[in-house]
């Protein structure tokens, strides 16, 4: 199986993201996403930037999708779509109808996670638009994918988010700019002190979620090291890692080693755990509640 | 000046005495669904059988109010068949418009039943007129509710490059996220609306009393206490008070209520064909009140939308019924977002 490095959730700043591929070059990585899915507004690297990078990790034999924005609401933002759609080298990512309309009958493209394919017609839908690969919306299950699989359009790769916390959800409104009393268009880019996003508590102090700008993580980090054997034997064509300031490439290498058969997942399973600041969850794989630690 | 333009009421019919409720207020449409998963107001005891949404049609169509019919959960390959004769009944009964959310139900309904009129629902989540125009091109929609995400210059700039029909939020429960992309109750529960058309389902919902006040949690997790005294709400998980940075407060929002009729003149202006009113799950009182008063707003609106302004009388009748009893514009204003 192929190991993918999904895109940056986080607002890094420009030095971190250019050290964060200069080791992606060396990793065993097969596929790299580049690129802003969150907020319009953090901009510390330009389209000529992630083109330029993508020369360098395509030099290095990785291949590059270029990723985009989940929430298109502002002409300017349609505009950049549109732009990054027709830049006629990459493969682009579509996490917005908006773009795969763009997309469609012009270049090959990916289905990120945050399109609603739930079943097989609107799978075949993708293909028809041109779609190559697809990755499984969060909250979907084994037998659901299991299910798509056998059905799955002739060509179509399917890929399936294995580590990292999870995007959970997106609003028009920053929920780190409210945290700190700021309204979006006034933000200050608050959200560049949180490279691994705001952790949020309940009141008794359990760890919940993770705020990142617009959109709400896990707080939790869902890991299915464990099920990679079973991700195999559905057929799934590559494994996405999210990328996080903590032990990013020690967790690509810990994914590759049992993905080669090189480690079983329960020594790669204790290896990843102090990589996990608040716990662990596998629920949604299980078709259990997303938090959950089903695997035994 | 009136404009020769009506500015369509759409009211949420999750009950036949709903239904009459609002028809018999004023409502120029219903929207409702039927009594299972297929539908995001997916709640114990609401909506309709096949007998019960066969009567309420009749009732509306005989008061000159349409009918719409909402099947806007995403069905999962297990669930397909399910679905599929949900939208063949629908068809069957001949309802004004179909609202969807899946382009999987999408692609099979402009197939099997080419004349019937397409809504893409709110959980289909297109804000944007590149988005919108996807499911134009292919399905053929005839009208999109827009997500709550939109601030008003966004809306008039999306009606400006769109080729249908566009209905809004008005009044009603608050969504904070953008709506079809929100997983948050399902990494709780289990049950999200795109899912299961439920969010913060009752059956996970546990209230503690205790010295200190009230606890509600959701499936275990603590979303809110109350102090003694202290009115509590619906533990809806993003409308909770959390811990974030040291500070507990409504981390993601408030318990709160859309209401637009500051804006009602500018949504009429730029050609915004519905209002919608959020509430299947509320009750038929609910429905009368703010059908009566939507109306009253409405029809003051087109017959001159420049002299506009909404009476005191109306916003505090809505008010009354809101969640938290107060309300706001939403993403409409940037100060909200």
């Amino acid at each position: 199986m192929k190991i993918s490095l999904g895109p940056i959730p986080y607002f890094w700043e420009r030095d971190r993201v250019f050290d964060f591929y200069a080791r992606a070059i060396e990793a065993p990585v097969d596929i790299v996403y580049l690129g802003e899915t969150v907020c319009s507004k953090r901009r510390a690297l330009r389209l000529p930037d992630w083109l330029d990078m993508a020369e360098r990790l395509t030099a290095a034999g990785k291949e590059v999708v270029l990723s985009t924005l989940t929430l298109i609401e502002a002409e300017s933002e349609a505009a950049y779509m549109r732009t990054i759609a027709e830049n006629g080298r990459f493969a682009v990512e579509a996490n917005d109808m908006a773009a795969v309309n763009m997309l469609e009958g012009v270049t090959p493209f990916v289905v990120g996670p945050h399109i609603n394919v739930y079943n097989s017609r609107a799978l075949a839908l993708m293909a028809r638009a041109g779609a190559k690969r697809w990755v499984m919306p969060m909250e979907l299950d084994r037998d659901t994918l299991a299910a798509l699989q056998a059905q799955r359009p002739a060509g179509m790769e399917t890929e399936v988010f294995v580590f990292g916390r999870m995007p959970l959800s997106f609003s028009a409104r920053c929920f780190t700019a409210r945290a700190h009393n700021l309204s979006k268009d006034e933000c200050g880019f608050r959200c560049a002190d949180y490279p691994d996003g705001m952790p949020l508590r309940t009141r008794e102090g359990q760890s919940f979620l993770s705020l990142n700008g617009i959109q709400v993580q896990s707080g939790e980090t869902y890991n299915l090291v464990n099920e990679i054997g079973e991700l195999r034997a559905l057929g799934v064509d590559v494994l996405r890692l999210s990328p996080q300031v903590q032990g990013m490439f020690d967790i690509v290498d810990a994914f590759r080693r049992v993905s080669d058969g090189r480690q079983d997942s329960s020594a790669a399973a204790a290896m990843l755990e102090p990589y996990q600041a608040f716990g662990t969850c596998d629920g949604y794989w299980y078709g259990a509640p997303g938090m959950y630690r089903e695997h035994a | 000046m009136a404009i020769n333009r009506k500015l369509e009421l759409v009211c949420p019919a999750g009950s036949m005495t709903a239904l009459k409720a609002a028809v018999d207020n004023g409502a120029d449409a219903v929207y409702m669904g039927f009594r299972d998963g297929t539908n995001a107001r997916n709640f114990p005891g609401l909506n309709f059988d096949i007998n019960e949404a066969r009567q309420g049609i009749a009732y509306a169509r005989n008061r000159d109010a349409r009918v719409f019919l909402a099947i806007n959960t995403y069905p999962r390959p297990h669930q397909w068949e399910k679905w599929r004769d949900a939208v063949d009944q629908a068809a069957s009964l001949g309802v004004d418009a179909l609202i969807l959310a899946d382009p999987g139900l999408m692609d099979y309904c402009v197939q099997r039943h080419p004349n019937l009129r397409l809504h893409l629902s709110v959980q289909g989540s297109a804000t944007n007129h590149e988005a919108i125009d996807f499911y134009v091109r292919h399905f053929g929609v005839q009208r999109v509710v827009l997500p709550r995400v939109l601030s008003l210059a966004q809306v008039q700039n999306v009606m400006k490059r769109v080729n249908t029909e566009v209905e809004v939020f008005g009044y009603g429960s608050l969504c904070v996220m953008v709506e079809g992309r929100c997983t948050l109750s399902s990494y709780v529960t289990g049950d999200s609306p795109n899912s299961s058309g439920v969010c913060s389902p009752a059956k996970a919902v546990k209230w503690e009393e205790s010295a200190a006040g009230r606890r509600s949690r959701l499936n275990g997790v603590l979303i809110d206490v109350y102090a003694p005294e202290e009115p509590a709400g619906y533990p809806t998980l993003c409308k909770g008070r959390f811990e974030v940075g040291g500070k507990v407060y409504y981390a993601m929002e408030e318990p709160t209520s859309l209401n637009v009729l500051d804006i009602l003149p500018d949504l009429f202006r730029a050609g915004v064909a519905a209002i919608k009113v959020e509430g299947r799950q509320r009750s038929p009182t609910y429905v009368a009140q703010v059908t009566r008063t939507l109306r009253e707003a409405i029809d003051a609106c087109a017959a001159g939308p420049e002299k506009f302004s909404p009476k005191s009388a109306w916003i505090e009748q809505l008010d009354k019924v809101a969640e938290g009893r107060c309300h706001t514009l939403g993403a409409y204003t940037r100060p909200w977002q």
